[in-house]
């Protein structure tokens, strides 16, 4: 069952010129807004701006090309779910869901995200600039050439890295504004047993959950955070240096089998 | 700490017949047995003896026989030999209780009380044999009415038909993960669904890639684990299964331990080799039906609305309503699984008291469905239980559109119920990931025992429906009329809408 194209026809919805396309879903259906997505990529566009965007949900699911999205408005659920290579920038907010069991790609949102960004996620990377609700990066996993970054620029609620198998979360702190930021989320990282949260200040140990301790930074800890860092500040600003040069807390699993010795064999 | 457990089985010799061929002491996994070349005898430690039979059915000189431990505490009907076990094995482990397969505690079975119709006299039976007899099913949404436009005398269909399974006989193969199987397992469940025009289900441990080419006969699974999940994976099934339960082990996760994890496993599974595959208990990003909703459409979009989604539920007390919700938020398929489903490993509480029989809850939600005038936007799966055709064809009397089988597809494979899938020592070389014990499965011959079964099952259920006097499956669904119970009571009669029989 495909979703009637027909609304593409009309050049003050889609407007294409070589491989840039405008997209004005001011009365788009989400159903609508995808297919065009899809279509035009398949068709060649590699860069989309989408305007108007008032709560479409799935954009960028389905999308195989490497494309880039431009999304001006606030994007629906699910953005990117099961996404695999395309970069969306939202220009606002984004709601929950953002990379759920994302593949591979990127994923900018300038400002807020909602609950359970970057669920499941195994690949790409995902730039918060202000902070994120519950859940974040529950059940991220890598694997070989896989690996999933989180940015968050602000702070996290509760249950950050619930089940995480692998990846790497950072969690900056800046809307906290204070140079030594203290986290306040509870149970952090319940049962991981994979990955590395990193988060700029503090964090009480009752904050954290069972299987999950601080450990020191080593060399390549730094090096990975100033990889994730320098991406953050390309996209927001800021200074990396200065960023870098504050004290952060590891976070990693202590077995990767927190629950070997459950059962009676 | 001296164990307190008994040896559940007792492993007799026959000493005349027994050859020293050792043929027993290779093929026990569990090394029960031992050949001491001195002696020139066989010993077996009948405490590791786990029943799975494997020894005896290939002694070549019929010289074992393996029965149950007859010792017994003095008679007592409240403490009885597994639960005095049991208590001893979690004194002496601290542990859960792990166990594998379904439920096999004495709950009603109430396929056993129900008998089916045959047509006498007053309307003539059909032989399948000589008159075309029709099984093919197609599961998925079907339309609440079909516009039909004629033009120059030509009609064609303006109704948009969702996307549909088509199946040639009403019976699928049931998730299982490759991990809870070996891969000669998997191979054979798909090449068999292949060659029979069905189904099989990944489970939720992703699908290696050398059965990618299966794809147009695979019902790939996404789980709370994500497991393997990724476009290739979303875009080669033929149907998407949102499992959000299952029925022997209702409202819990899964644990696959890290030692089954191996190389090939996890890159299936996509994880790291060794480490834990945890699937936590709920989806995360499903809190209510409007979220259940939000994942099914975002799996129609990934795969551009072309395969239709499944959602997967254990059998529990509100099913009925559950699955109304279900439906309302746009699945094709609601599969029910039954508390008698089976699983790799859950713990032995869990399996063996929550759920409900699985024909309890498909006549309460087929009922539901009805009532509410939604039935056509479903088709309805049931798991959990199905042992032979007699009970297929009265599942889909009751209102089930096909069943799943999981158990009653390793049995055909070899397995023997011994339970002990969770030890990833099976000896039948079914659910295992050693290689040794794995390559004693041919998928040649798994297929091949596949096929057979199903198509002696098929041919049954044909016999059946014939002497009903009915020609296709499609006039038996939900036709209750055609049941009636024996043994039951009013309350069970009413749940499952039969009259008894004799009325």
């Amino acid at each position: 069952m495909k979703i009637d194209l027909e609304k593409k026809g009309d050049p003050r919805v889609f407007a294409r010129i070589n491989d840039k396309a405008r997209i004005d879903a001011s009365n788009l259906h989400y159903r609508e807004l995808n297919a065009m997505v899809k279509e035009a990529a398949s068709e060649g566009v590699k860069t989309m701006e989408i305007h108007n965007v008032f709560g479409q949900r799935y954009i960028g699911s389905g999308v195989r090309q490497p494309v880039h999205i431009d999304i001006y408005g606030v994007p629906g659920n699910d953005l990117g779910a099961f996404m695999d290579g395309p970069t969306i920038i939202t220009h606002r907010n984004a709601q929950d869901g953002v990379g759920n069991t994302m593949n591979s790609g990127t994923i900018v949102v300038n400002g807020r995200a909602g609950d359970i960004v970057a669920m499941g996620m195994r690949g790409g990377q995902i730039f918060i600039r202000e902070s994120v609700g519950y859940r974040a990066a529950i059940h991220m996993k890598e694997y070989f050439k896989h690996k999933p970054v989180l940015i968050i620029g602000g702070t996290t609620q509760d249950f950050l890295g619930e089940y995480m198998a692998g990846g790497v979360v950072v969690v900056l702190g800046l809307t906290k504004g204070e140079k030594e930021v203290k986290h306040q989320a509870r149970h952090i990282g319940t049962g991981m047993h994979g990955g590395a949260i990193y988060l700029r200040g503090e964090v009480d140990d009752r904050n954290l959950g069972k299987g999950v301790s601080k450990v020191p930074l080593d060399e390549k800890d730094r090096d990975v955070l100033r990889d994730c860092v320098e991406g953050y500040v390309s996209y927001f600003g800021g200074d990396a240096d200065e960023i870098l040069s504050s004290h952060f807390t590891k976070l990693a699993a202590l077995s990767h089998r927190p629950y070997g010795g459950l059962y009676a064999y | 700490m001296k164990s307190y457990l008994l040896p559940e089985f007792i492993i007799e010799r026959n000493d005349y017949r027994c050859i020293r061929c050792e043929v027993c002491v290779r093929q026990c996994a569990f090394e029960v047995h031992r050949y001491d070349e001195e002696e020139d005898e066989v010993f077996a430690d009948e405490s590791k003896c786990v029943g799975c039979l494997r020894c005896v059915t290939l002694c070549p000189t019929n010289a074992l026989v393996v029965r149950e431990n007859p010792t017994r505490i003095p008679q007592n009907y409240n403490w009885t030999m597994d639960y005095l076990m049991d208590a001893y094995k979690q004194a002496e482990t601290g542990g859960v209780l792990l166990t594998g397969m379904g439920c096999d505690r004495g709950y009603p079975i109430y396929w056993d009380h129900i008998v089916l119709d045959a047509s006498q006299v007053t309307n003539p039976s059909i032989d399948p044999l000589r008159e075309p007899m029709e099984l093919r099913t197609y599961l998925g949404a079907k339309p609440d009415q079909l516009e039909i436009k004629s033009h120059k005398g030509k009609a064609s269909l303006e109704t948009r038909l969702t996307p549909q399974l088509k199946l040639e006989t009403p019976i699928l193969f049931s998730a299982i993960s490759y991990g809870a199987i070996s891969y000669n397992t998997c191979e054979s469940l798909a090449r068999a669904a292949h060659e029979l025009g069905t189904y099989y289900n990944t489970g939720e441990g992703g699908l290696h890639k050398n059965l990618y080419k299966y794809g147009k006969n695979t019902i790939c699974q996404v789980a709370s684990g994500r497991f393997g999940v990724h476009a290739d994976y979303l875009e080669v099934a033929a149907a998407l299964e949102i499992k959000i339960g299952q029925g022997a082990k209702p409202g819990i996760g899964g644990h696959l331990p890290g030692e089954k994890v191996t190389a090939e496993i996890s890159r299936t599974r996509m994880i790291p080799k060794g480490t834990d595959a945890l699937s936590p208990a709920p989806h995360h990003d499903i809190y209510s039906i409007e979220d259940l909703a939000q994942l099914i459409y975002a799996l129609k979009e990934a795969t551009h609305w072309e395969k239709p989604v499944s959602v997967k539920i254990a059998a529990v007390h509100n099913s009925a309503a559950i699955a109304s919700g279900i439906v309302r938020a746009g699945a094709d398929i609601v599969a029910l699984d039954g508390i008698r489903g089976g699983t790799g490993a859950a713990p032995t509480r869990i399996r063996d008291n929550v759920g409900i029989p699985i024909e309890l809850a498909l006549a309460s939600v087929d009922t539901r469905l009805r009532e509410e005038g939604i039935r056509n936007r479903a088709s309805i799966v049931i798991a959990g239980g199905i042992r032979n055709s007699g009970d297929v064809i009265k599942a889909i009397a009751l209102g089930a559109d096909a069943v799943y089988l999981g158990t009653a597809a390793l049995v055909a494979m070899g397995c023997h119920v011994c339970q002990k899938c969770y030890t990833g020592k099976c000896n039948w070389g079914i659910a295992t990931q050693d290689p040794y014990l794995s390559k004693r499965l041919n998928p040649d011959i798994g297929t091949r025992r596949l096929v057979n079964m199903i198509n002696g099952w098929s041919h049954e259920i044909k016999e059946m429906l014939g002497g009903m006097g009915i020609n296709a499956i499609e006039s038996l669904r939900g036709n209750r009329l055609r049941l009636r119970g024996v043994g039951l009571n009013q309350k069970e009669l009413d749940i499952l809408g039969i009259r008894h029989a004799g009325e």
